[in-house]
């Protein structure tokens, strides 16, 4: 077991580093940074701009290679290089991580319970009311994207408002609880947390729940939970002990990959409701045509997807005990 | 492109005969596909589905006739106007008719989304056969480029890269779209053609000396055809969903060009004060993605009865507890065609 996971860790890595390289080569040869200070008014003077770009390492006439060389040594020493405001990326990342767990942990945790819990009751009550209202709804939700989802519920809340600010739909926290962390601070931020958090809810109850039910509906009809039943078991334990355990561990991997990497996927979320977080970054730095930006969140969501591969196959190690035999 | 429809819509014609054409007599084709075609029938949301997705292209292609607006055409006595008589779904904050644009819009959006199916579709299965079939080292190789193209964040890569084909046709776009949403099934394919490929008819045409391309293409993938017809009616649904939400941002159809996924970025700055800018193309979108992943359900219950969907397992139960123990064999090889089309909704 310990071989197989250092095998996997070591091809991991080697993907992270070929995937981050051919981010960063991807977006030095098709960003154009210079665009962005030409656009300036009043005009900077060409050399100027050259010695600007040179100084961030953003220069479009550099050749790639000697970019990419200063960026790798620069992010091997903890330095992920200058946004293309001339902050510290580092400093830029390290906030943004902040205001996407925020949002996430909440979410993450009611989403993927509540998915399992809906898909697992639905299995059990198949073709009842509850199930073909959670399945049709599923698949409403599912034929959505993300940004439908977002805009509809900022428009129900703006009809539910009515006026009044109760349901705040831009930002994370009003300017004057900057840094506050009392009991109004609290209350502020949860009004603003209500509707991007419930967009994140939707999508990801409606989507674990899919794959929790067809997973349950497989381990229903098994032996093993007859056999559960057949020795005494009340029908919730033989349930819940035997056929959830079993059913959820085909989820695992999905539910962690999917955790794990709405750190960067959760881009229309935080685009629709203004959080200034990770996913947000993704795409304004494209827009701003921020070289080492993009570079950086490449690089974090390759990292993301080898944390994500090895804490599943943990994960599901330790849920699994026929694995850990092997 | 309507030539296009019909093998990625419909179980009928097109694409089960050549799965059936090898070996076996007429009878046996007609017979099993009546029996895909009356089970599919027998489906009512997905008969419901295969009517709206219809509706939906007789709406984009003959929509525009019906209204005498163009969806470039500004009418400047009309500012967001709302929904009347006129103006069937309102007006935008440039006078453009709403349904001329939205029609317009929902063209693209199922061109592209047709195209990225079969595209992808095409990808996966070429790659899978090819790498389990050739096994060693071609298939590490490929495996490889898998991962990477996993591991390899696809929404920001097909962003980075969508300036470089800005002013380009947006077929680039079509193939940028594809290359990123064939690698789950890919995998799918390739541990599908693993158990294939030891089978008498395979073994028997290699040992006759038929070169290995033609084994792929004429007796490896027309034996998964309805996995793969399956995967392309997801594939279809989720490359509509990621155009629109690559175009929301500005990073995929480009301007002279509209797709639904630009028509709604467009409008929801006014979303809050004029809703209908926003529901009538969303609408659209979300019966997009409804209507085919009701078809799609529907054709894996017609075509692979032994597949874990829920509505199989209904007929099963009907069909009494003899059938039970059958499933028992193909229990591995009916469940992955039956993940699959769910993986990949994970990968948009």
């Amino acid at each position: 077991m310990g071989r197989y996971l250092l095998r996997r860790l070591a091809n991991y890595l080697v993907l992270v580093v070929v995937a981050a390289a051919l981010t960063y080569f991807l977006a030095g040869l098709s960003l154009n940074p210079r665009a962005k200070f030409e656009g300036r008014n009043p005009p900077l003077p060409a050399s100027s701009i050259t010695k600007t770009l040179d100084e961030y390492n953003m220069n479009p006439d550099t050749p790639i290679l000697s970019r990419f060389g200063h960026w790798a040594e620069d992010v091997v020493h903890g330095d992920l290089g200058k946004t293309i405001e001339g902050d510290d990326v580092n400093d830029d990342f390290g906030r943004r991580v902040g205001v996407s767990t925020r949002l996430l942990l909440l979410a993450t945790i009611v989403g993927s319970l509540g998915g399992i819990a809906v898909g697992a009751y639905g299995a059990i009550r198949q073709y009842r009311l509850f199930d073909r209202f959670s399945t049709l709804a599923s698949f409403f939700v599912l034929a959505m994207p993300v940004f439908v989802i977002g805009v509809a519920l900022k428009i129900g809340a703006t009809a539910l408002n009515d006026g009044s600010q109760t349901i705040k739909v831009l930002g994370e926290y009003d300017p004057q609880y900057a840094g506050q962390w009392n009991f109004d601070a609290l209350v502020n931020r949860a009004q603003h947390m209500l509707l991007p958090a419930l967009t994140l809810i939707i999508m990801q109850v409606a989507l674990y729940s899919r794959y929790q039910r067809s997973t349950m509906l497989d381990v229903l009809g098994s032996d093993f939970l007859r056999t559960a039943r057949a020795k005494g078991l009340r029908r919730r334990k033989a349930l819940v002990k035997h056929g959830l355990r079993t059913a959820i561990l085909p989820v695992v991997p999905l539910l962690v990959y999917n955790i794990v990497l709405l750190f960067t996927g959760a881009t229309f979320t935080e685009k629709t409701f203004g959080w200034h977080g990770m996913g947000e970054l993704l795409v304004d730095s494209i827009q701003k045509q921020d070289v080492n930006s993009v570079a950086t969140v490449g690089l974090f969501t390759a990292v993301l997807v080898l944390i994500a591969g090895l804490l599943s196959d943990l994960l599901y190690a330790a849920l699994d005990p026929r694995v850990r035999v092997r | 492109m309507s030539v296009q429809l019909p093998p990625a819509t419909e179980p009928a014609p097109g694409p089960i005969p050549p799965g059936e054409a090898d070996g076996r007599t007429a009878k046996a084709r007609t017979s099993r596909l009546r029996l895909t075609v009356r089970r599919f029938a027998r489906n009512r949301l997905a008969l419901f589905g295969l009517f709206l997705l219809v509706l939906l292209f007789l709406g984009a292609y003959g929509g525009p006739f019906l209204t005498k607006w163009d969806y470039q055409q500004h009418d400047f006595l009309n500012f967001l106007s709302s929904p009347s008589g006129d103006h069937w779904w309102g007006t935008t904050q440039g006078g453009v008719d709403l349904f001329a644009l939205t029609m317009r819009g929902l063209q693209k959006s199922l061109i592209i989304g047709l195209l990225v199916g079969v595209l992808s579709t095409f990808l996966s299965a070429t790659v899978g056969a090819f790498a389990a079939y050739f096994g060693g080292w071609t298939d590490r190789v490929l495996m490889w480029i898998v991962d990477l193209l996993l591991v390899m964040p696809s929404f920001l890569i097909v962003a980075v890269l969508s300036p470089s084909f800005r002013g380009s046709t947006w077929l680039v776009f079509v193939v940028l779209l594809g290359a990123f949403s064939w690698m789950i099934t890919g995998r799918v394919v390739r541990s599908m053609t693993f158990t294939l490929k030891d089978r008498e008819f395979v073994k028997a045409a290699k040992y006759m000396g038929v070169p290995a391309p033609v084994i792929i293409f004429r007796h490896i993938l027309p034996s998964m055809a309805s996995m793969l017809i399956i995967d392309t009616v997801i594939q279809v649904g989720a490359a509509v969903i990621g155009e629109s939400s690559l175009s929301y941002f500005g990073f995929g159809v480009q301007a002279p060009d509209v797709s639904l996924g630009t028509v709604i970025a467009d409008n929801t700055t006014n979303a809050s004060t004029y809703p209908w800018l926003f529901f009538f193309p969303a609408g659209c979108l979300v019966l997009i993605g409804l209507s085919i992943s009701f078809v799609g359900d529907g054709l894996r219950d017609a075509l692979d009865p032994n597949a874990a969907g829920a509505k199989a397992r209904s007929h099963r139960k009907k069909s009494g507890k003899k059938q039970q123990p059958k499933r028992a064999p193909s229990a591995t090889a009916a469940a992955v065609p039956a993940q699959t089309p769910d993986a990949q909704e994970t990968a948009s």
